[in-house]
């Protein structure tokens, strides 16, 4: 146990952590030079293209250092805000974590909120700078930010590149020298964190955990504690380039398990195992269900491929738990699923791997949060649905999820994004230079509002430079009204939102504003209203389509006018007739993207 | 029956609505006009029935010399069965059509001409860079009919920038005291990239709104047909027998080759269009490369192609021709997606032809997306 050094990666997107990590793997020799596909541990396409990691990965490196064999697990963990309770699970089976800074951009909000839960896990932190090979490194100002936020010394920055090579050895030497082996008795009852799952078509589930008491052999009869289920351990391993079958692991080691499991549902992130015949008396601490925070229809362009979708639903679940599904219908959309996503990112995750894997063609609705919903009565009831509210006059109170938002910016943008944040309802907290023109904002603001583009405009505002993290922060009782969509009367269920009624009018007028831009023009009029209630609040018209005409149609403009004309035809077919009024799929995201 | 048309890509000056492939530097004429012989040799295998229309298309063939068409019209009679009663047709600018060129035109046998008046108003001319005026075009057609020529086009615009209902009426008025024997009318289209299209753009430029630019069509539709013109294609009239038998072949589907840069060619099968650029093509050509793209039509192309072009005319689609060529599935389709257009009045059918109405006409791509069949 003394030769093993578990340690994960701490870095903000595009910071060049699996770039890093392969350097890692390269130099300990754990995967070849030409073996190296470019970033081994984002497996998935999506992640590689977006740059971003999605699951959590493990992989185990051997080090030799002064003449002794040393095992380096390393945890890779998801870099986005939606997957913080994963970050905080991985984090949590580690003794160490390699704090990556890029030089050329300084610290950002993500990189703060997870280093603080690495310190609150007690982790031995090794700062590095990277990219340091990049002409426009500033690595003077950036050792200042990391001194001043770690209280380090800044010789204990490690220098790097994982484009060169750069510092690499170091690294692996400071992984030896400073992260503290793991503690934990091998031969207490047994008590395995776990951190991580994946989903094998041939081999079922599989799980990824640390031991951190106990040892655990192959065959052995285990119980996962908070599922109260019972398996063989049928395999057992370590987690190399490939899976490394072993007779028995313990304390300290971090592998992975196959015990038959079919489905994701049954294994949880945090979840301990331990034996059936000699328990461990409690289980780790840390374990939260995970619960979904935003919701969106999810629809099927043809109504026929409504089982089509639910089969790929079923089977993005088996590796993704997280994402929650049940069966709704909706008047203007037909049959669909209310789906469950852990935050935004993850919904645009689930829509792409819809789109890119099983090829289906959906509809998503306008997002919203989960409310809590107290009626007259007494009631209290969940909704994740405006078309699930009760009738406004059994409704006492709802109360709509919190989220307490860090915001790291440059001064220069302050001003703009605090008027941003107060047009969302946001709560200025506290402000704190992080260093010379870097300031952090905390704001308490509804998640529902962030959900409404707030990410993409402080994007823009900051010209890319702000960065947004934040975890839940409770329920409060809010003013809020649905308001609903109408096109020629007719009101469009999956257009309506829950919104704070102070924004209501706004929003109503803006959306009709967008709609009237993203539906195209028809054969008659049709007239895009906001209500409120039996209450209009906004309206737009879109004039009928009165001239259409091709002037000339000779030989040479054939081919490109029926090419031309062909397109819209296939692009009708990917809009939703809602009365007479065809509406395309973009349209219901209107509200999304609101100037 | 087949016909031939011929792409001459050079103007003096350039339209500012025009979209078409065209230089105003003239270097390249004589090897141009050497690589469109060779192409006549190399394609003569195209076509293997008779030759009833050739078309100098432009561009603005009217600069060229009649030495010039006549070394071009000797290939194409060297290599091909041309019928003795051809219709052989020259776009025009007016300002080309002296007498001196119309008599040399009439002796190498061109016997239609396709005059681009586009405007009698020389304000309205002016904002669209047309280098002719008022004047020449109206010398043009007198000079053209006194020398002979007794089937003559006019082209006209509507909708242009500086021009209001009624100055459109007095533009059709005139067009019918010329008594001329076709008249093709085309409503204006900010065509992307070009200079108009790029005034509009930065709002220096308003296009007419659609309800001026309808009622200015129902104008048109109505004047010619009083003065005794065939409405037989949406922006085309013509005085019985003097439609244009070149462009109608294209909505009948007949084969045609297109000689010459950015040229089209048809032949029932595929489709197929020369290279764009004039160098590119010359070398191709000189080099005995592929100087063509092509597709390979489908079954559904030719479908979507059919509806379309048959749409274009008055006549419409002949639902016989529909059924036999594609079928009854085909057949159901199209008539179930009419169903609505019949029904408020846009479509119509007569005997066994589907035809656009007037109304119709104005709205025609939408019917025709609608009509047409993708899987």
């Amino acid at each position: 146990m003394k030769k093993i050094r578990n340690f994960c990666i701490i870095a903000h997107i595009d910071h060049g952590k699996s770039t890093l990590a392969d350097r890692l793997l390269e130099f300990t020799e754990t995967v070849s030079g030409k073996d190296l596909q470019a970033q081994v541990l984002d497996s998935m396409d999506l992640e590689r293209e977006r740059g971003i990691t999605i699951k959590s990965h493990a992989i185990q490196m051997n080090y030799k250092y002064e003449g002794e064999e040393y095992i380096l697990n390393l945890i890779d963990t998801p870099g986005h805000v939606d997957f913080s309770y994963e970050v905080s699970r991985s984090i949590a089976a580690c003794e160490g974590a390699l704090l990556i800074v890029d030089a050329t951009q300084g610290i950002q909000a993500q990189t703060i909120s997870n280093l603080y839960m690495a310190i609150e896990h007690d982790l031995e932190i090794i700062p590095i700078m990277n990219k340091m090979d990049v002409d426009s490194a500033m690595p003077e100002e950036v050792e200042d930010q990391i001194v001043e936020l770690l209280g380090c010394k800044p010789e204990e920055i490690i220098r790097a590149s994982g484009k060169t090579g750069m510092g690499i050895n170091e690294i692996l030497e400071a992984i030896v020298k400073r992260v503290p082996a793991p503690v934990g008795d091998p031969n207490a009852p047994l008590q395995a964190l776990i951190f991580d799952s994946v989903f094998n078509s041939f081999r079922g589930i599989i799980a990824y955990f640390k031991i951190v008491n106990g040892t655990i052999n192959k065959g052995d009869l285990v119980k996962f504690v908070a599922t109260e289920k019972e398996y063989n351990a049928d395999e057992l391993g370590v987690l190399q380039l490939d899976m490394v079958p072993q007779e028995t692991l313990s304390a300290g080691n971090v592998g992975y398990i196959i015990s038959g499991i079919k489905t994701s549902k049954e294994v949880k992130v945090g979840d301990t195992i331990t034996h059936v015949k000699r328990p461990c008396d409690k289980a780790i601490s840390g374990f939260e269900e995970v619960k979904p925070m935003v919701f969106a229809g999810v629809y099927p362009i043809d109504a026929e491929d409504f089982e089509d979708l639910r089969t790929s639903l079923e089977k993005l679940q088996l590796n993704d738990a997280s994402l929650t599904f049940e069966p709704e219908s909706s008047v203007a959309l037909g049959f669909g699923f209310r789906c469950g996503f852990l935050g935004m990112l993850h919904m645009e995750i689930i829509q792409e791997r819809l789109d890119r894997e099983f090829d289906m063609n959906v509809i998503t609705t306008v997002p919203n949060v989960s409310y809590i919903v107290h009626t007259k009565k007494g009631e209290v009831m969940e909704v994740h649905n405006p078309a699930g509210l009760p009738d406004i006059m059994a409704i006492d109170v709802i109360e709509e999820p919190y989220i307490r938002a860090s915001i790291i910016t440059a001064t220069d943008y302050i001003g703009q994004i605090m008027t941003l944040c107060l047009g969302k309802r946001g709560e200025l907290v506290k402000q704190d230079y992080v260093s010379g023109n870097r300031v952090e904002l905390i704001y308490d603001m509804p998640l529902g509002e962030i959900v409404f583009d707030f990410y993409d405009r402080l994007k823009s505002i900051s010209k890319g430079y702000a960065s947004f993290d934040y975890h839940m922060n409770g329920f409060r009782p809010s003013k809020l009204v649905k308001l609903d969509i109408l096109l020629n009367g007719e009101s469009v269920d999956a257009l309506s939102s829950l919104i704070h009624f102070d924004n209501a009018v706004s929003l109503g007028r803006r959306m009709c504003e967008k709609l009237k831009e993203l539906i195209p023009r028809q054969q008659f009029d049709i007239a895009i209203q906001a209500a409120i209630g039996s209450k209009i609040i906004a309206r737009e018209t879109i004039k009928a389509l009165r001239k259409d005409v091709t002037a000339k149609c000779y030989g040479g403009d054939v081919s490109r006018k029926r090419k031309l004309l062909e397109k819209q035809k296939k692009g009708k077919k990917r809009m939703k007739q809602i009365g007479s009024v065809e509406v395309p799929q973009k349209a219901f995201l209107a509200v999304l993207k609101l100037d | 029956m087949a016909g031939i048309y011929i792409h001459i890509p050079f103007c003096k000056s350039k339209c500012s609505y025009c979209d078409f492939y065209s230089k105003t530097d003239f270097s390249q004429r004589k090897e141009l006009i050497d690589c469109l012989i060779k192409e006549i040799h190399l394609q003569k295998n195209y076509i293997d029935e008779n030759v009833e229309t050739i078309y100098f298309g432009g561009g603005t063939p009217s600069v060229l010399s009649s030495d010039e068409l006549e070394r071009i019209l000797s290939a194409l009679e060297a290599n091909f069965l041309i019928e003795e009663d051809a219709e052989i047709t020259l776009e025009a600018n007016p300002d080309d059509l002296t007498a001196e060129y119309l008599n040399a035109l009439k002796l190498i046998k061109i016997n239609r001409l396709s005059i681009g008046v586009q405007s009698f108003d020389n304000k309205q001319l002016k904002a669209i860079n047309r280098r002719h005026s008022s004047e020449a075009a109206l010398t043009a057609v007198e000079v053209s009919k006194n020398n002979g020529f007794n089937n003559i086009s006019i082209d006209l615009i509507f909708g242009l920038p500086e021009q209001d209902l009624a100055s459109w009426k007095e533009q059709v008025n005139k067009a019918m005291y010329l008594d001329i024997q076709h008249l093709s009318a085309y409503g204006l289209m900010y065509e992307e990239g070009t200079p108009l299209w790029r005034k509009m753009k930065k709002g220096e430029v308003v296009p007419v709104d659609d309800e001026t630019s309808i009622a200015m069509y129902h104008y048109l539709v109505k004047t010619c047909v009083e003065n005794g013109f065939e409405h037989y294609e949406i922006s085309n009239f013509a005085k019985p027998d003097f439609r244009s038998r070149h462009n109608s072949a294209y909505w009948q589907e007949k084969t045609y080759l297109g000689i010459g840069p950015s040229a089209h060619s048809y032949n029932g099968i595929s489709r197929q269009w020369n290279i764009l650029s004039i160098s590119q093509y010359c070398r191709k050509i000189n080099q005995g490369e592929t100087f063509y793209e092509k597709e390979i039509l489908s079954l559904q192309d030719k479908y979507n192609d059919f509806v379309m072009v048959s749409l274009r005319t008055m006549d419409g689609i002949n639902f016989e021709i529909l059924q036999k060529r594609f079928g009854e599935k085909m057949y159901n389709h199209c008539l179930k997606s009419a169903e609505a257009f019949i029904n408020n009045g846009k479509l119509a059918i007569d005997k066994n032809f589907l035809r656009l109405t007037i109304d119709g006409v104005m709205t025609s791509d939408q019917i025709i997306v609608e009509l047409m069949y993708v899987s």
